[in-house]
């Protein structure tokens, strides 16, 4: 019997009633008194020489409130990167400022270099236009291609960077000798060069800011599309505008999306502030779509060699990579640790590998930043190890089930330290990979292939056996690694004296469905129902700290740190019990709801205990503080490590070259699951994604550095008929060893398993139906299959 | 974006010649052009209104001349700018040889957009050009040779007057 409550039940997601009703209150909807409008002059140029800006006649024209160049921020601080990396010579990375507004130079198409403020949104947006008519850039050269960026130090896009490199990071460096010495030797090794296409995010609510300033207290208040309002007033405040913390608010309000993009401060959040204090009135902006495709953070955007050594039966040897990630003009918040920690540390995938070593280049561009996209490194390790393995499958005439099944770690070897540096604590890989064959049924696979050539279709199948570290992450492990924070997360749990509760967590919900998911862990723990407890987040006002959402952290993290805070609601009610049930506090136990005296009928209900806790006037005073609230936070001890298994079906027209997917099935295990209708859905918004990036999603920027597919008339998003019924188990549990939730996290699984799976299924397609393809890039367009297949 | 051809044009290559550095010829023949003044000297100001895909804008900009081979070769070099549209640059490069007809005019344009332009309309950019070049060089042969196709009324001009060649309105009002 599925339970109908508390943890692991399908509680529908109480946020979706604002939600689908238009109820929600997002940035944009907040209509404040005395409120002016701010709009971006951005780039139109992928770089150059900023001449000169006459502000002139921008700042006289109707309802114009202030003008704002770079000139105007060049003394506040500059953005910072979250994680400082070594280059493998021991030198640090290469940080250039990233300002407010661009200053001197411009970066890429859309960096922004100006902005007006005006009564109304129609007076900004022509003021910024007769702002950029009145503007001189000298136009350079424009770098868009990472390889000539790193062998041409004539052109720079930061001119104190001349070979346009960030760093250059081997992981573990003192591996090397091993793994080329294991190549040198190896009886097989099968190569690969493959591309991440780079991704733009795409989250439904453009970003959006508003920022106010109370003269009165000297008060800022920020309210933004953010992540992780607690990081954006961190960075705004220690870094940017040097607010002092306990004068700035930031407010993250309803969120309509994110995927990453929204993890990061950006500048236009700084300059509403700054505009808000100068004008004593609230200063707001909404992007256009237009500027959410120029200048939100873009993802993947890897160039990747990867290398597979093996015996002639398969077994893995070592693996070996060559990378250049993009980081595009400027390094947004986590653009280091993305292509470094986050994916070279996977690069052992969920396989016994004795050597692996991973070499990333990172490399400035002139286009827009890029940075962690749902699943964040881990997708593109998956992808290279996934893609060389099916690579190394038809070379050497392997099974690619059997090949995978020889190679996984086995339940026997946990806890698992992978040459790549992770302690993995648990898994059991053969059981998603059996699961997902049933599931599959791929020993069926042969009949409907044959019923797809009956209909001139070429059928594949393609696998694809994932691995992700996610639940970040261990504070003290990422300082060792060079991030400027810690990875920790918090939550209060405030008992109500009438016994509801009010939950502040320091995670941030943009559509993953907290508010159920946490109210059914606090309402199962402390036995009442889940509509006694409200879930409150996004408002550095009112929550302890946090460190936002992204990662898979959320639940791990911060919903670990609202249980251990129940835990201390529980021993304190336990305490306030025993006073009141004139019992030792030894002997009272707690479980549905009541605290009672073991071994008697003697018991006090939760809300008696609360009630007594706000009106003691039978309580232990002297001994214990009234009231009923209680803040934990959790440091994680190690990453969480979610793993599965995906295999998808696709059909491709041998006339056409256009696939579809025409069944996807997914066994994963994430550990324990406390909502699997949310599972389900992240999974299934997940796979959406990544049957976007396998086929259809393309970020092209020309030799010039002009976006051109800066809309939805060319940039292709997945549409309902891109993608099957999804088939999703997760009934395969090994609990996360570490907390006490046992859960592992779910929301960047579909993202990180799917991509491969479909392009190995084409390329399964191809090579069944006669077509000898070793290799086609993302997005597997019908032009590039149908090229692939006439040679 | 880069695009060649080559017209057969009926007349000389002098008068082709004199009806490229003729900013009325020019203002005539680019599609949607509003203004066109200045010389070969000084270089011409040009004002441009034209839609692309869902973008819509006036250009103005600057064209200026350059590699001049009296009757036979020029660069024409131009830098339009559309406010909030964005911007179009680009070259041609043209060359003028006589043949058995009149003139061979043998072009080829090396141009690229930017800003708003790019992002929204690159894939109808191609297309966008091609278009503006065949506009224009219908344009440019009628203002040399006269309509293409025959229409009643200068038929019946013809008919009047067998020994009258048909001529286009630039050789009428330069009367070469």
């Amino acid at each position: 019997m599925p339970k109908d409550h508390g943890i692991g039940a399908s509680s529908k997601r109480r946020e979706d009633v604002r939600f689908l009703t238009g109820e929600g209150v997002y940035t944009d909807d907040m209509a404040l008194h005395g409120q002016t409008y701010a709009v971006f002059v951005r780039s139109t140029v992928a770089h150059g020489r900023i001449k000169s800006i006459n502000t002139k006649a921008a700042a006289s024209m109707p309802g114009v409130l202030a003008v704002f160049t770079g000139e105007d921020f060049k003394d506040v601080g500059g953005n910072p990167a979250g994680w400082l990396i070594k280059s493998r010579n021991g030198e640090p990375m290469r940080e250039p400022k990233r300002p407010v507004l661009a200053h001197g130079k411009v970066r890429h198409v859309g960096d922004v270099y100006a902005a007006v403020v005006a009564e109304t949104y129609q007076q900004a947006k022509d003021a910024a236009q007769q702002l950029a008519d009145d503007t001189v850039i000298e136009e350079l050269p424009a770098i868009i291609d990472m390889a000539k960026a790193l062998a041409d130090s004539s052109n720079r896009v930061h001119d104190e960077i001349p070979d346009n490199q960030c760093y250059d990071w081997g992981w573990i460096e003192d591996n090397r000798a091993a793994v080329d010495a294991a190549f040198k030797s190896a009886p097989h090794v099968t190569t690969l060069e493959l591309v991440n296409n780079r991704l733009v995010p795409n989250a439904m609510e453009p970003r959006a800011s508003i920022g106010e300033y109370f003269p009165g207290t000297g008060d800022y208040k920020l309210t933004t599309t953010s992540q992780n309002p607690h990081l954006t007033r961190l960075l705004v405040a220690a870094f940017v505008l040097g607010i002092p913390e306990n004068k700035l608010t930031v407010v993250a309000p309803d969120v309509g999306g994110g995927f990453g993009s929204k993890i990061y401060h950006y500048g236009e959040e700084a300059l509403v502030l700054a505009a808000s204090k100068l004008l004593g009135r609230p200063v707001r902006w909404t992007a256009e779509r237009s500027e959410s495709f120029l200048s939100d953070a873009h993802g993947r955007d890897h160039v990747t060699k990867i290398e597979l050594a093996c015996d002639k039966e398969g077994n893995f040897l070592a693996f070996r990579t060559e990378t250049m990630a993009n980081v595009g003009a400027y390094l947004s918040n986590f653009a280091t640790v993305t292509p470094t920690f986050l994916h070279g540390t996977l690069m052992a995938g969920p396989y016994k590998v004795p050597h692996v070593y991973v070499n990333v280049k990172t490399v400035f561009t002139n286009t827009a930043p890029v940075d962690a996209y749902r699943g964040a490194g881990r997708p593109e390790a998956t992808y290279s190890l996934e893609r060389v393995i099916d690579k190394m499958c038809r070379e050497l005439g392997l099974d690619p089930f059997e090949v995978r099944r020889k190679n996984f770690i086995t339940t026997d070897m946990f806890p698992y330290t992978t040459p790549v540096a992770l302690v993995y604590d648990t898994g059991n890989y053969h059981a998603t990979l059996d699961k997902a064959m049933v599931m599959a049924d791929v020993a069926g696979f042969a009949k409907r292939r044959a019923e797809s050539a009956k209909r001139g279709k070429l059928r594949g199948m393609g696998l694809s056996t994932w691995i992700e570290a996610c639940g970040i992450a261990p504070s003290h492990l990422v300082g060792i690694l060079g991030s400027r924070v810690g990875l920790y997360d918090a939550a209060t749990v405030r008992v109500n004296a009438t016994g509801n509760i009010s939950v502040m967590v320091g995670a941030h919900s943009h559509g993953q469905g907290h508010e159920t998911v946490f109210a059914q862990i606090v309402a199962d723990k402390l036995g009442i129902p889940e509509s006694s407890v409200a879930i409150v987040h996004g408002d550095t006002s009112k929550i302890p700290f946090g460190m936002g959402s992204y990662g898979s952290r959320s639940l791990a993290v911060c919903g670990v740190a609202m249980t251990k805070a129940v835990d201390k609601i529980i021993a304190k009610g336990k305490k306030i019990a025993a006073h009141m049930l004139e019992a030792p506090e030894g002997d009272i136990t707690f479980a549905d709801g009541k605290f009672s005296v073991a071994g008697t009928d003697k018991a006090k209900t939760f809300g008696e205990i609360a009630f007594s806790a706000y009106v003691p006037h039978n309580y232990p005073l002297e001994t214990l503080e009234p009231g009923l609230e209680e803040t934990a936070f959790y440091d994680p001890a190690n990453f969480t490590y979610p793993a599965g298994a995906y295999i998808c079906e696709v059909e491709v027209d041998e006339g056409t070259g256009k696939v579809d997917v025409v069944a996807f099935h997914c066994a994963d295990d994430f550990g324990n699951v406390m909502n699997p209708m949310i599972v389900e859905g992240q999974v299934h918004g997940g796979v959406g994604q990544g049957i976007g990036q396998a086929l259809l999603e393309s970020t092209t920027y020309d030799e010039n550095g002009q976006l051109l597919t800066g809309s939805y008339m060319d940039y292709a998003m997945p549409r309902a008929d891109d993608v099957p019924f999804y088939n999703v188990d997760y009934s395969c549990q090994t609990a996360c060893t570490h907390n006490p939730l046992g859960v592992k996290g779910c929301g960047e699984a579909g993202a990180i398993g799917s991509p491969p799976a479909v392009v190995n299924a084409v390329l399964d397609a191809l090579n069944a139906g006669g077509y000898k393809v070793d290799h086609i890039d993302m997005p597997v367009s019908p032009g590039r299959v149908w090229q692939a297949m006439n040679g | 974006m880069q695009l060649s051809d080559v017209k057969t044009i009926k007349a000389s290559p002098e008068t082709v010649w004199a009806a490229i550095l003729n900013p009325d010829v020019l203002m005539q023949c680019v599609p949607g052009c509003q203004s066109m003044t200045g010389s070969v000297e000084t270089g011409f100001e040009a004002t441009v209104k034209q839609k692309i895909g869902p973008v819509s804008a006036t250009f103005t900009g600057v064209v200026t001349l350059s590699d001049i081979d009296p009757g036979r070769a020029v660069t024409i070099s131009g830098e339009g700018k559309g406010g909030a549209a964005g911007f179009a640059k680009g070259g041609a490069k043209v060359t003028l040889t006589p043949v058995a007809e009149g003139t061979e005019l043998a072009y080829s344009v090396d141009a690229s957009v930017g800003g708003k332009i790019a992002q929204l309309g690159s894939r109808l950019i191609d297309g966008f050009a091609k278009k503006m070049a065949d506009e224009f060089f219908t344009r440019f042969q009628e203002a040399l040779e006269g309509p293409a196709e025959w229409s009643e009324e200068a038929e019946a001009q013809a008919e009047g007057n067998d020994e009258a060649p048909k001529k286009g309105w630039f050789k009428r009002m330069i009367g070469a």
